[in-house]
């Protein structure tokens, strides 16, 4: 069994990480009746007994003592991790595997980079090392920040660099909130495009999610919760945003539900890796067959169903919709339509007691609405986990790799440009020791290159499929 | 002779699971429709081809690299739910120590994952794992292993493993039963995964038997009535064609010997030349239990179905079955044959074996397979056929027919994987770097591409 490390950068990133921790606990404690530390559990947990001082404390077979998450906190800031601390996941995190600071980024990429970058590089890396000691075999780092602020962004992007130079055969799996388009902070073209350009040279994948989308996506359970139409009832602990049944009951704060949602696209992605099924799909797996060409690696990731409804009746009829929704727009994490534009790759990654035949069947029947490039034109990439989440019978987390994120990345642009022409805030980064003008045009450069790759497939849309001629052999 | 199974990858061990019950719980059914003498040497010789014997009772050969999550390993049955949720035989289970854990899986990169790197670097504890088990076999026929295509342990380490046994056991066969992916995708990469492993597996095997996840699943969407097709329902009558195939059959017509050489036999009647590997298998009858009970079979319906399935390349009995193929006239000359058999969508047989049994058997006439149309010029039927006949009947069916043909039944997935594969490679050479990355080079794409429309065009000019 293979072991991740989830690093959370950030305000963002923490306060994700904190509900990822709550429902992969809330997760192994519904599968794991018996309280014996096992490979799934490994994933994700080491177990130690804490009353060993120093290192010796980590047990591999047997009861679970305590549950401490492969994780290393890193934030600028202190208020945020202290909560965690002192909250009530404080006992699943090892205190040893924090960095924090006081002042915080001010929403400045370079600062994050640049400043935090070069100061605290030793203390990083040493806690990295640490965490991949403690795997019998480390396969993923999940890092997961946000892109229009400073520490998530522009520190989270440094150790990117980081953890290639020093672990180049760990993958590398980066969720990045991307900024809406009312966002609250100024400067967030800024420190997306800077955060871009390292995500398209370092990261291995990445899975953008946006606020906005999230919040349609909660505003829609609102009104399905709230409608109380007759035999509409929600099983509660169903909701895709809820934490209810929580391992500790915590206050729901504002973005806790939106929060929930990212964390449980991480437990899905991570599950056919954990759990038993029928075909079942690693973390390697996913780059390998949704990367056709190294710098397109942005997955538009859904889920579904946000709720179930409390009726167990399941026919077959539900499930097929469990696939529909998957391709809507309006189910994805980030604004786009993937069904409007052009698939180099999908993954569907199934939970539950769903069998090969439903599987394809949905398969036949969502493939004639949807376009493949040509060259991929069967480009399904599929798993099944005998195990659903909690509170679902069963469950999809569909992965796309598809020219639509090209949009988000060109407005991105835009409010970049917007700011830039008139050299708005600039000052601010370049006061930075390391930091010129030409970073910004570089990494404008990279963005562009990204763009304009996602152009050149979807000009090939239209165009009709050639066979390439075959080799033809002398007999 | 005994038969040394090597079981890879997830797809491999499921399988392999069903394979053996399949064989054990054929053997140990009372319902064999002879003698008890009979049934008793029929048990044995099953047992010697395929089992050993240890203390606690049967033993497996086996040897499983995988990524360890696949199978539960923490009971002895090593029963998992999601592989066998009816397991119920308590008398067979495999040893622990014959198991060969790896911590990753090969994520889908067939040479390099499997192939380069992680192949050679455990080479040797699993050829040591193979020789514990060859040194159990008083005598070795050979070895069959199970692997898929389309994913990375089995295809990639598949292919490493089968080239390994070749050097090592130069002298003994080897036979890759092969699953072939469903044609919309399992793995986006599987094209590329299979053209590298047919074209290894092409140098090294002694055959390639192949069965088709898209026509299984057929069979049991068909012919077995069955809703909500699951892998283990897949897997099951696959495990039953195969079946049919390995347990033992009587040497010659009115011997009461069953055959010593499982391997050898199959090899003998199939595989005339190098140049043609890929076998195919088809079985009659196959349905669900329910309706088993209320059929009766004749031989001669039994067989013409069986014959029109070889000639129209038809995966299935009934449904599947195009009546309008026939055999063309056998007075044209060889070129116009060819091309007219092509047109006709004929499928013309380099040689088959068809393996009866059960019930009056010896009344079963088999002249229709004997037909000279059938088969390719260079060789007559009478050295291209071959049927093997037995009393003891297989599986609760009264009478089954199976037939293992070398014939143009592959042609077309072959045709079409090699197709699909090149288009992706000449399109800007999508996924390649995943490949390049491990050492495999653009060379050996191009390599395996040539040899496989090598065999294509072989196949296709019979």
């Amino acid at each position: 069994m293979t072991q991740s490390v989830v690093v959370q950068v950030g305000q963002c990133g923490n306060q994700i990480g904190c509900c990822f921790w709550d429902l992969a606990l809330r997760e192994h404690a519904a599968v794991n009746q018996k309280g014996i530390y096992d490979e799934a559990l490994s994933s994700f947990f080491r177990n130690v007994d804490t009353r060993v001082v120093g290192d010796g404390g980590s047990i591999s077979k047997g009861k679970i003592c305590t549950l401490k998450a492969r994780a290393v906190l890193i934030d600028m800031e202190e208020g945020v991790v202290n909560e965690i601390l002192q909250g009530p996941l404080r006992d699943v995190f090892d205190s040893k595997q924090l960095i924090t600071d006081i002042s915080g980024s001010g929403n400045n990429w370079a600062v994050g980079h640049k400043v935090f970058g070069s100061l605290y590089q030793e203390q990083i890396l040493e806690k990295l090392r640490k965490s991949a000691e403690h795997c019998d075999c480390l396969q993923c780092f999940f890092i997961i920040h946000s892109m229009g602020g400073g520490t998530g962004s522009g520190l989270g992007t440094f150790l990117l660099k980081m953890l290639k130079d020093e672990f180049p055969d760990v993958y590398r799996f980066v969720t990045s909130v991307y900024p809406s388009g009312e966002d609250d902070v100024i400067t967030s073209p800024y420190n997306s495009i800077l955060a871009m350009k390292e995500l398209n040279e370092h990261a291995d994948c990445v899975l953008p999610i946006d606020n906005q989308s999230l919040f349609d996506i909660i505003s829609k359970i609102d009104l399905m919760v709230n409608s109380g139409k007759l035999g509409t009832t929600i099983k509660p602990k169903s909701l895709v945003t809820s934490s209810a049944g929580a391992v500790k009951k915590r206050h729901q704060k504002p973005f806790d539900a939106m929060n929930n949602i990212v964390a449980n696209l991480l437990l899905n992605l991570t599950s056919s890796a954990r759990f038993e099924g029928s075909l079942n799909m690693d973390l390697n797996e996913i780059s390998m067959n949704l990367v056709p060409f190294p710098q397109l690696h942005y997955l538009v990731s859904s889920l579904t169903p946000l709720y179930t409804l409390a009726d167990v009746n399941i026919p077959t009829r539900r499930l097929d919709q469990m696939f529909s929704d998957a391709f809507s727009k309006d189910h994805q994490l980030i604004r786009a339509d993937p069904k409007h534009s052009l698939y180099l790759a999908c993954a569907l990654m199934v939970r539950g007691n769903v069998q090969v035949s439903d599987l394809r069947r949905n398969i036949e029947r969502l493939k004639p609405s949807l376009q493949f490039v040509s060259w991929n034109q069967e480009g399904w990439k599929t798993s099944l986990c005998s195990v659903p989440p909690v509170g679902h019978s069963h469950s999809l987390l569909a992965l796309a790799n598809n020219t639509c994120v090209k949009p988000t990345f060109m407005e991105l642009r835009e409010r970049f440009m917007r700011l830039y022409k008139k050299k708005a805030h600039l000052h601010h980064y370049l006061q930075i020791e390391g930091m010129e003008e030409s970073c910004f045009m570089e990494a404008l450069s990279s963005l562009s290159g990204l763009i304009e790759e996602y152009n050149q497939l979807d000009a090939t849309k239209s165009m009709p499929v050639e066979d390439f001629p075959r080799l033809s052999v002398a007999m | 002779m005994s038969v040394v199974t090597v079981q890879l990858g997830q797809c491999g061990n499921q399988i392999g699971f069903e394979v053996f019950d399949a064989l054990y719980t054929d053997s140990h059914c009372p319902h064999g429709l002879c003698s008890k003498r009979e049934n008793e040497a029929y048990q044995a010789s099953c047992k010697e081809r395929f089992f050993s014997e240890e203390e606690n009772g049967a033993f497996l050969f086996l040897l499983i690299p995988l990524p360890s999550h696949s199978l539960n390993f923490s009971s002895p049955l090593v029963a998992s739910q999601a592989i066998s949720p009816h397991w119920c035989n308590p008398l067979w289970y495999i040893g622990h120590s014959l198991f060969f854990h790896l911590e990753r899986g090969f994520f889908n990169k067939s040479s390099d994952g499997a192939y380069s790197v992680h192949g050679p670097r455990h080479e040797e504890s699993i050829m040591n794992l193979i020789q514990k088990e060859v040194e159990k076999c008083d005598s070795l026929s050979g070895f069959f292993i199970i692997m898929s295509m389309a994913g990375g342990t089995g295809s990639g380490l598949g292919a490493f493993v089968t080239q390994k046994l070749q050097d090592q056991y130069s002298n003994s066969l080897k036979m890759n039963h092969i699953i072939w992916p469903y044609g919309t995708g399992e793995v986006i990469v599987q094209n590329y995964n299979s053209i590298l492993t047919l074209s290894h597996l092409y140098r090294s095997s002694d055959a390639l038997l192949v069965h088709e996840n898209d026509a299984v699943h057929k069979i049991c969407a068909k012919l077995m009535n069955i809703k909500q097709i699951s892998f283990s329902d897949i897997n099951q009558v696959l495990a039953h064609q195969l079946g049919s195939v390995f347990q033992p059959t009587y040497s010659v017509e009115g011997s009461c010997h069953y055959r010593r050489n499982p391997l050898g036999d199959l090899m003998e009647n199939l595989v005339p030349h190098p140049e043609f590997k890929m076998l195919g298998i088809r079985n009659i009858p196959q349905m669900s239990e329910n309706s088993l009970a209320y059929s009766t079979f004749t031989w001669a319906g039994l067989l013409k179905y069986l014959r029109q399935m070889l000639i129209s390349n038809s995966k299935m009995e009934e449904v599947g079955i195009d009546w309008h193929v026939r055999p063309p006239l056998s007075r044209l000359p060889t070129l116009g044959k060819a091309s007219l058999n092509r047109e006709l969508q004929f499928n013309t047989s380099i040689a088959n074996l068809v393996i009866l049994r059960g019930k009056d058997v010896h009344s079963a006439d088999l002249g229709g397979f004997k037909d000279p149309a059938l088969y390719t010029s260079w060789l007559k039927p009478i050295n291209a056929f071959n049927v093997w006949k037995t009393q003891r009947a297989f599986s609760k069916y009264e009478k089954s027919a199976a037939l293992v043909s070398n014939s143009q039944f592959l042609l077309k997935p072959l045709d079409t994987i090699v197709g699909k594969a090149w288009n992706m490679f000449a399109s800007n050479r999508a996924y390649i770097h995943q490949y390049t990355k491990f050492g495999l080079e653009e060379e050996d794409f191009l390599d395996s591409f040539t040899l496989l429309e090598q065999v294509v065009a072989s196949y296709c000019n019979l």
